[in-house]
């Protein structure tokens, strides 16, 4: 290789092209390491202090809270994960037809289909929850039952439909990238429509209904804004008490190990989708 | 299920499964997915539309009271909320220029060398993107009140160039992926440097990358609530205010902004396509 020839000729710029990656990576690292890696750290660190926001906190180790804090909010903890899950079955039964249909039957449209998908994303998050505010309600254009149709729903169906094309787009990407011939020839060997489905197009499709799961369910159980906007008293989630413990009563360290908690359980779940799937998977789908 | 119901309708074995199947590809299929399209778009319409509800200056309310434009002609009537606007534009601007650079020097890192903790560094982009919000909310914040750093616009936009970094390394490395590096050694051969080498020839080829990772960095920063909430302090920005308006009620205005937010993004999207379709 030509570029070998010249390197060698040239010690320095041999040197060179060793630090260039790390000088690459160093501005943009940094960022991510002052600025997300160690305040993981220093959650840890606010988490096991006492103390109050008028006489300052103090680091006493305080290891006994997070028993505190879990027994306090189990309710609230057991609720986020039964509601992430909920929603994100609802999800997936409503995003994977959608996405089969539009990788396989999609036609001369599909562009169109897509672009449908990604709609929800062009407006604002907290807009597109008020909207369902304004669907549910009492005197609303389109149900006008929030009250008789309970809270729980809402609050459920408002989570699923706001991480719905997080599930649809994952899913439609790992459909959409099936070999076709692969379908003809299970066809050709006198397969029938079902057995085409379960045997080949949806084993094929696993990695995308792992990265939809993955994509929906965490920020699905961390959310608050659905149950803060849709919910009342009886549908508040982990993510509300965090927030409202952080910054409005102050109780830093009551927060921060709930967060911690959080972290550590949804953590679980990821590391064991980037062991059976590889870490750089799921860049594949965002 | 289908060949089930198929033979209960007492149709021959032989002939059922084909109907069926038809039947449930042109017929059940179709609706089914319909209606989930219909069931994301329809929050989009309702905002639209109750942009244009008359029911007075200072909230919308849930009953419709007929057409009107007043959100339209008293767009900047709020000054909190224009000013929140404003916050969330400017916050979006900064974070994405930043975020921009360093998230493709990283993506040109890991897709033109291997070196020693490239897989850490794919595992920490890996990790930053599949965390939940609140965390990275809630740890930053933590940090923040560690050091005593008061909150304020320059927090968000720490948080906002944390999120966006690894968003716009992996768009940028995807786009990267079918990069020809020969391009580079052959200007190199005709005796460019690596500065007008990187700005001639390599800049031009990634430049279409580095603005789709922009333009998600911009959406993701303009429409980012959780984040922003934990690291704002008294700032405001559009969906904080928003989302503070929801008790005292939402006045017009917030859907007209929400609207035009919208159909200037998809304007955008279908400009991006139109030139890619005339490009290809």
């Amino acid at each position: 290789m030509a570029a070998g020839v010249q390197q060698l000729a040239k010690p320095k710029t041999r040197l060179g092209k060793r630090l260039a990656p790390y000088l690459l990576i160093m501005p943009g690292g940094l960022w991510l390491l002052v600025f997300f890696l160690i305040p993981i750290v220093f959650m840890l660190s606010v988490s096991l202090q006492t103390g109050n926001l008028e006489g300052g906190f103090a680091q006493t180790w305080h290891f006994h809270r997070y028993i505190e804090v879990f027994q306090q909010y189990r309710p609230q903890m057991v609720r986020s994960f039964a509601f992430g899950t909920i929603a994100t079955a609802i999800t997936l039964l409503f995003g994977y037809p959608l996405a089969y249909w539009i990788a396989f039957h999609g036609g001369r449209h599909k562009t169109t289909f897509l672009f449908l998908l990604l709609l929800p994303f062009f407006v604002s998050f907290v807009i597109r929850t008020l909207a369902w505010q304004f669907i549910l309600a009492d005197d609303g254009i389109v149900f006008g039952t929030l009250k008789s149709w309970h809270i729980l729903p809402a609050v459920i169906s408002g989570i699923a439909y706001n991480f719905l094309p997080f599930m649809a787009l994952p899913l439609y990407v790992s459909l959409e990238r099936i070999d076709r011939r692969v379908v003809e020839a299970a066809s050709d060997l006198y397969a029938n429509k079902k057995d085409v489905f379960l045997r080949v197009i949806f084993p094929l499709s696993i990695p995308g209904v792992f990265a939809g799961i993955l994509l929906t369910f965490v920020p699905a159980v961390g959310d608050y804004v659905n149950a803060s906007i849709l919910g009342g008293t009886n549908t508040t989630m982990i993510g509300n008490i965090i927030q409202l413990e952080f910054l409005q009563n102050f109780h830093y360290p009551v927060a921060a190990a709930l967060s911690f908690i959080l972290m550590g359980i949804l953590l679980i779940g990821i590391f064991i989708y980037a062991r059976v799937l590889g870490a750089s998977s799921i860049e594949e789908y965002v | 299920m289908s060949v089930v119901l198929a033979q209960e309708t007492g149709r021959g074995p032989g002939l059922a499964p084909a109907g069926a199947k038809r039947r449930w590809t042109r017929l059940v299929l179709p609706v089914y997915s319909g209606l989930v399209l219909f069931y994301l778009v329809l929050p989009i319409l309702v905002m639209i539309l109750y942009g244009f509800n008359a029911s007075g200056p200072k909230r919308v309310s849930f009953r419709w009271q007929g057409f009107s434009l007043f959100g339209y002609t008293h767009l900047f009537a709020k000054p909190d909320l224009t000013t929140a606007l404003k916050n969330s534009l400017f916050i979006a601007v900064v974070s994405t220029v930043i975020a921009s650079i360093l998230g493709t020097l990283i993506a040109l890192a890991l897709v033109r060398y291997r070196f020693r903790g490239r897989g850490v560094s794919d595992f920490v982009l890996f990790m930053n993107i599949s965390a939940p919000e609140i965390v990275l909310g809630a740890s930053l914040l933590s940090l923040f009140v560690s050091f005593g750093v008061p909150r304020g616009i320059l927090t968000i936009i720490i948080a906002h160039v944390m999120f966006n970094i690894a968003y716009v390394a992996v768009t940028v490395r995807a786009r990267l992926a079918g990069f020809d590096r020969h391009l580079e050694e052959a200007a190199q051969d005709l005796g460019a440097g690596p500065w007008i080498t990187f700005a001639k020839v390599t800049l031009p080829l990634i430049w279409a990358g580095i603005l789709a990772g922009g333009l998600l960095a911009f959406a993701l920063s303009i429409d980012d609530f959780v984040i922003t909430n934990f690291n704002a302090g008294t700032t405001q920005t559009f969906p904080l205010w928003v989302y503070g308006a929801v008790k005292v009620g939402i006045p017009p205005q917030v859907f007209v902004m929400g609207t035009l937010i919208f159909g200037f993004g998809v304007l955008i999207a279908l400009l991006n396509v139109v030139a890619q379709r005339r490009r290809a």
